[in-house]
């Protein structure tokens, strides 16, 4: 071990660290790690798309329709020749991208205004909150299938989409928190000191309630691929002929007899994905929770 | 003397309760509290828990908007100015809080905690503001290497010095501390009483302290105002108030104080009963359910806090009629050899003092 190694008096004068200590209990978890080591592999693989060796995604082959596996196609092909790995690699991006970017449209959007819920309370909150209730009361998949169909079908609408009905959750959350937040002496302490609103709530606030949106976040990431790959198997998401893990799955039922290799890869590959999002986040929580400081 | 910081019938209310109709349930916390805190003195607000002292200390720096009343410094009605410029007063006047797990961001290094008050009233360039930290964090009795910490890695004392050390970082004239030991050991206790003395000396400021305790800030406060159920009912000088109590709450206050002495018997003051709800407080003179003193007019008429000839403020009908204990002189009981060897003691630290030290400086 390096701590060995280093002088007796700064072993003593220095205490663990917060980030340390983070990183410690990250790596005590295995399922936190396997959670993280998955989504790593499927980011890699997703932005080396382009300089991996494989065929074009939508190049078509009519000597090679419904293959099974075989050397030439490792995952067969689809219903027009087209290579299943191929698209399973070229799919992760738009998947990945839609889970990602929608879940940051939610989260900018979403945590400036339960801040501001939380901060200003009286009418802000009410109007704030309601609307976010309003929201909430539909189902999610619901929402964003109505948001995405009035939008228009396309990949971005239903990142659009998705990210705006995954919002009131981080309302909510942001609210709650920042309440919490805002009783606590540190923050009478920053008033004692004169410090204004705005510097109050960037530099007191939103750093301590940022924990459990971080893990809020990266849970909502695997909800917002499976809602991404919902809306592309209804068509209201990555249009053909480019790929998507859902759109990929909703050629598929209409073969799965002849060639279930054509729906296992992408559907695995769901499964992989938010799985991965799930352990990772859990794995976070554990290790951000403030209980343990 | 001239008051450097002046309440008048400061008022605040609490809502604890808002029916759709009918009235509002409403707590007076303080209830028309007038006080003057002189330059230079150690000034100590004291009164069992929830009687309103820390709600009093807060709105002394308006940290929570007064329900009507004026706190003057400095020509200013702090009550009164605009946000912007109260703002800017905080750099004379500051607050040292009771909890010292709680009132320090846990997102912020140590040095960023001391920094703030500084770069907020845009004291000097980065370099400058750094030495400053380094300055002051030696003077806490801490290092400055701790600055790039976070508090979580510090223990109880040491929080509290570095809340301090925050608290002085502008060079404040007044120092308000919502009680700020009780959080701590009772061996850290004397530490920072000791280390908050010390800089009042060196940076000439004025002390306001809150306890709930008489002992703690017996050998501290140069005057101590004693409150009950929001209202003050005695200010005095403290060596007044400690001997000869002339309110019945106070005497009871401190027969609580325990006495540290072989054989040591006070004729004990029971105290009974609660503090009643403030929601609504009883007729009369407040204290009058729980007093061995009431009278008739105790339950009727409510006493207004008026000045005994000396200069002690009062708010009991019989303070001139009432003998109440207060403690008695510990240094009387001393035998003659034990009287000699303190003196002997004195003179040595005395001695030492005035040599040249700088333990407090070290690298």
């Amino acid at each position: 071990m390096t701590a060995a190694t280093e002088p007796a008096e700064t072993a003593t004068a220095t205490l663990p660290r917060k980030q340390s200590r983070f990183l410690r209990k990250m790596r005590a978890s295995p399922a936190a790690l396997l959670g993280g080591a998955i989504v790593l592999f499927f980011v890699v693989v997703a932005l080396l798309a382009p300089i991996l060796p494989i065929v074009d995604p939508v190049a078509t082959d009519w000597m090679a329709v419904r293959q099974a596996p075989s050397a030439a196609h490792p995952f067969g092909t689809d219903e027009i020749g087209r290579d299943v790995l191929s698209r399973m690699v070229w799919g992760a991006r738009a998947s990945l991208l839609a889970g990602v970017i929608s879940v940051a449209i939610a989260v900018c959007l979403g945590v400036p205004l339960g801040v501001m819920a939380g901060y200003f309370g009286g009418w802000t909150d009410a109007v704030i909150s309601r609307v976010t209730e309003a929201l909430l009361a539909a189902p999610f998949l619901i929402l964003a299938i109505a948001l995405a169909a009035f939008l228009g079908p396309s990949l971005t609408n239903a990142m659009i989409a998705i990210g705006l009905s995954a919002m009131p959750i981080f309302i909510r959350l942001a609210r709650g928190q920042t309440m919490m937040v805002m009783t606590e002496d540190y923050v009478e302490s920053a008033r004692a000191v004169g410090l204004k609103p705005f510097a109050l709530v960037s530099r007191y606030v939103v750093p301590n309630i940022f924990p459990p949106i971080l893990v809020q976040a990266t849970l909502t990431i695997a909800t917002a691929i499976i809602a991404e790959a919902s809306l592309s198997f209804l068509g209201l998401g990555q249009q053909p002929p480019a790929p998507s893990w859902g759109s990929m799955l909703n050629v598929a039922k209409n073969f799965l007899e002849q060639a279930p290799w054509m729906a296992l890869y992408p559907g695995a590959g769901i499964f992989l994905v938010v799985l991965g999002f799930n352990l990772f986040g859990d794995g976070l929580r554990d290790a951000l929770d403030p209980r343990d400081h | 003397m001239t008051a450097i910081l002046a309440a008048r019938d400061l008022r605040k209310d609490f809502v604890t309760a808002r029916p759709i109709f009918g009235t509002p349930t409403v707590v007076r916390a303080v209830d028309g509290v007038s006080l003057d805190i002189e330059q230079g003195e150690t000034f100590a607000i004291v009164g069992e828990s929830g009687c309103g002292k820390s709600t009093l200390a807060r709105l002394l720096l308006r940290l929570i908007e007064p329900t009507s009343g004026e706190v003057w410094y400095d020509g200013e009605d702090l009550a009164h100015i605009d946000k912007e410029r109260m703002r800017a007063l905080r750099r004379d006047l500051q607050f040292i809080f009771q909890d010292p797990f709680s009132s320090l961001n846990p997102q912020m290094t140590v040095g960023a905690l001391i920094e703030e008050p500084l770069r907020v009233h845009g004291t000097g360039p980065a370099r400058v503001r750094r030495e400053r930290v380094a300055e002051l964090l030696t003077r806490v009795g801490l290092r400055p290497a701790h600055a790039d910490r976070y508090p979580h890695e510090f223990s109880g004392g040491q929080r509290q010095r570095i809340g301090i050390a925050r608290a002085l970082a502008t060079g404040p004239t007044v120092l308000i501390g919502d009680e700020p030991v009780s959080a701590l050991d009772v061996s850290i206790q004397a530490q920072v009483v000791n280390l908050l003395e010390d800089l009042k000396d060196e940076f000439g400021l004025t002390l306001v302290v809150i306890a709930h305790d008489l002992a703690v800030i017996r050998h501290m406060a140069d005057r101590v105002a004693v409150m009950y159920l929001g209202e003050i009912v005695e200010c005095a000088p403290a060596d007044a108030l400690y001997t000869s109590p002339r309110h019945p709450y106070s005497e009871t206050l401190l027969a609580a104080i325990p006495v540290a002495s072989y054989g040591a018997r006070r004729a004990h003051t029971p105290v009974e009963g609660d503090p009643p709800n403030p929601i609504s407080p009883p007729s009369g003179c407040r204290f009058h359910p729980r007093c061995l003193y009431a009278t008739e007019l105790c339950r009727s008429a409510r006493p207004e806090l008026r000045t005994l000839p000396g200069g002690r403020q009062v708010a009991c009908h019989h303070a001139e009629t009432l003998t109440l204990e207060g403690l008695t002189n510990a240094e009387a009981a001393r035998s003659p050899a034990a009287t000699e060897r303190f003196a002997l003691y004195a003179r040595a630290m005395a001695g030492s003092a005035a040599a040249p030290t700088d333990k407090n400086n070290d690298p």
